[in-house]
């Protein structure tokens, strides 16, 4: 793959996926999944269960080795497929994982303080100490997802749309480049996932995107290029118009 | 709360309680054992200080215990292999302390040696004549086996109950090698015959007391330890890899470097009680690596409350208690199955472990009269947070 090699050179992409293939006990999962994000897009994924949406993640944020193809990051600088998990989100890629995982013991505030970009190292942590500018940052976070009430709660007693928007603001106070958002809908009601898409959308203003959903009302709300993959590699990719007008598309969601 | 004050956050009501009843103990025991004329209803036997001395350094394994399976969930079931090497660190020096007064009245070689008919020292009882070397080796024995077994294990991400079989297996091959004699070590019947230690007789009353204090203040020493390290940032982190560990990683901690820190510090306490346990009952042998006993001291923990420190020690000092009450008596031969009982009763009944209880019945509590005091002023909360299970 020489190719590939000029390609990641002179490519302007966020993130770079090019024939990436995954298989478990001989299942494909992934099967020669290329695509590319833009710097400062907002990019939503959908596509039937089982699709490979979720091991495409796995692979991005070093959960899942792929079997081929390319993984890159910022202009092709990093090899994703090269580093693991830690490595990756000091990059600067923050992940929300499909099923809402926040620390559950811990308190609202406490859950955004191990998460605020900081030295990660044992003696670090070790000998932290709060400052003024940290309790700040932390506000503001709260307040970006309408949570500040809540700050000395313990997570564990969220509701399931709340423990969402806290993950996803654990994801904010990282301060990535690039926020890889499984699923953030699922379980809320109508007014909480319009609220999503809003908050989405406002962070998008700073910040790179990728969003895993199943909701149609919602990946219309965002209104953002769409990629719909199918049997682990791309099936479409334009507007949401194009791609839900799309005959193969058409065909997958209503056969299933 | 992480913006209190350091001090605040490290002695909350429960470890003042505990400390100054520790202090309580270390003051009155050797009080009413010396200065208490005999037959006195305020005297308290010799033979009594020499057993909570050993208690209090049960109490020091379990909350070295504690503090991985608790906070990081980590269950070693091989703790009691760190227990003995402390151990055996101390007896070595105990040992070099003999002198000419062994059977064989040599000058340099432990009889078991002479007996073996060796002619010179292993390499590796050299220093154990200097206490201070002795004092070194006790945490840095274990604390190296730890930082080795750790580094691989935690690295390949073992966890679970795989980490605590392979735990298991490391103290099982401690105890066969412990038990040849040409291992070095006195063979099966491991040292013993201690006569002093610093210069004073280890079967003397003032040197009883002075152990027994000792232990108590190791086990002050390694709680604040521990406090400070689950009140810090760090805690957090640990709590975090307990309940997400996946989700610690994608924040981007190494989780790896804070298993294998806080499982290095933890292998050095349990070597510390170990080095004191053994002046005080005298003698050290391969028994005490044996598989039984690692999990005999998680027993202790659970039954006190994971995740509290606290119980911890005080669960060794009632199962311990227990077992010199029951061994003791008619029904001796069922111990282990009252052992049994118990840490199945807990696990049944008592998840959380006395501590843990007692704790989450004054939450809730406290939950109520707030919940009384700000009548509607919002909706919904007061649900306590889950508590980790007492299996991992
Ligand atoms: N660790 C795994 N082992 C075996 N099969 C897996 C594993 N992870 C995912 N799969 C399979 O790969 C396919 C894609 O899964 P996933 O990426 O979770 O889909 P999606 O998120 O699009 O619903 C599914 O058929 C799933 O069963
Ligand atoms: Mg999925």
């Amino acid at each position: 793959m020489a190719t590939v090699q000029a390609d990641r050179k002179t490519t302007s992409s966020l993130l770079y996926l090019d024939g990436i293939s995954v298989s478990f006990d001989g299942f494909k999962a992934l099967n020669e999944l290329s695509f590319i994000v833009e710097p400062g897009e907002m990019r939503a994924i959908i596509g039937p269960n089982g699709a490979g949406k979720t091991t495409m993640m796995d692979v991005i944020t070093g959960k899942t080795r792929p079997d081929e193809g390319d993984v890159f990051f910022e202009e092709g600088k990093y090899d994703l497929s090269k580093l693991d998990e830690t490595e990756i989100a000091t990059l600067g890629i923050g992940r929300k994982f499909q099923k809402p995982t926040v620390f559950e013991m811990h308190t609202v505030e406490d859950n955004l303080q191990l998460s605020l970009k900081n030295d990660r190292s044992v003696k670090a942590t070790l000998f932290w100490q709060s400052s003024a500018e940290q309790e700040a940052r932390i506000d503001q976070v709260l307040d970006i997802v309408r949570l500040k009430h809540l700050r000395a709660r313990v997570a564990g007693s969220l509701s399931h749309g709340q423990k969402q928007w806290l993950e996803i603001a654990m994801l904010l106070a990282q301060d990535p480049k690039l926020l890889l958002v499984d699923e953030p809908v699922a379980g809320m009601t109508d007014v909480e996932t319009m609220q999503t898409a809003e908050l989405l959308r406002e962070i998008n203003k700073t910040k790179t995107v990728v969003v895993v959903e199943h909701d149609m009302a919602f990946v219309r709300e965002l209104g953002v290029k769409v990629t719909c993959l199918h049997e682990g590699s791309v099936l479409a990719e334009g507007s949401i118009d194009q791609v839900s007008t799309n005959d193969r598309v058409v065909e997958v969601y209503l056969g299933r | 709360m992480m913006t209190s004050h350091p001090l605040i956050r490290l002695l909350d009501r429960g470890s003042t309680l505990f400390l100054v009843l520790l202090a309580a103990f270390a003051i009155a025991i050797p009080v009413s054992n010396l200065l208490m004329p005999e037959g006195s209803a305020l005297h308290l036997s010799t033979y009594f200080v020499a057993l909570f001395g050993k208690y209090v350094c049960y109490g020091l394994l379990a909350l070295s215990i504690d503090l991985i399976w608790g906070y990081v969930g980590i269950l070693s079931l091989g703790h009691g292999a760190f227990f003995a090497l402390g151990g055996y660190a101390m007896g070595m020096y105990l040992m070099r302390q003999i002198g000419t007064r062994g059977v064989y009245a040599n000058p340099i070689l432990p009889d078991f040696m002479v007996f073996l008919n060796w002619s010179e020292l292993p390499f590796f009882w050299y220093g154990f004549n200097s206490f201070a070397y002795a004092m070194l080796m006790v945490l840095l024995v274990p604390g190296l086996l730890a930082f080795v077994f750790g580094w691989f294990a935690f690295r390949s991400r073992v966890t679970g109950v795989y980490l605590s079989i392979i735990t298991q297996a490391m103290t099982y091959a401690l105890l066969l090698g412990f038990f040849r004699n040409n291992f070095g070590f006195g063979g099966n019947n491991g040292l013993t015959d201690f006569k002093d230690i610093l210069g004073f007789n280890v079967q003397a009353e003032g040197t009883r007391n002075a152990l027994l204090v000792t232990s108590c203040i190791a086990l002050a020493v390694c709680f604040l330890i521990c406090r400070a390290i689950v009140t810090s940032k760090f805690g957090k982190v640990l709590i975090g890899i307990r309940d997400a560990e996946s989700r610690t990683r994608f924040l981007g901690y190494r989780v790896e470097a804070y298993k294998l820190f806080v499982f290095t510090v933890s292998a050095c306490m349990a070597g510390v009680a170990g080095a004191l346990y053994v002046p005080q009952v005298g003698i050290i042998n391969p028994g005490e690596f044996a598989p039984g006993n690692s999990i005999e001291a998680v027993i202790w923990v659970a039954v006190g409350g994971r995740g509290t420190l606290t119980g911890a020690v005080l669960g060794a000092f009632v199962v311990n208690y227990a077992k010199t009450f029951f061994t003791s008596g008619a029904l001796a031969p069922y111990w282990l199955f009252m052992l049994g009982g118990l840490f199945i009763g807990t696990t049944l009944f008592l998840p959380r472990g006395i501590i843990g209880t007692y704790n989450n019945w004054r939450a809730g509590h406290a939950d109520k009269a707030e919940a009384k005091a700000a009548e509607g002023a919002s909706a919904g909360g007061g649900a306590s947070p889950a508590q980790p299970s007492a299996a991992e």
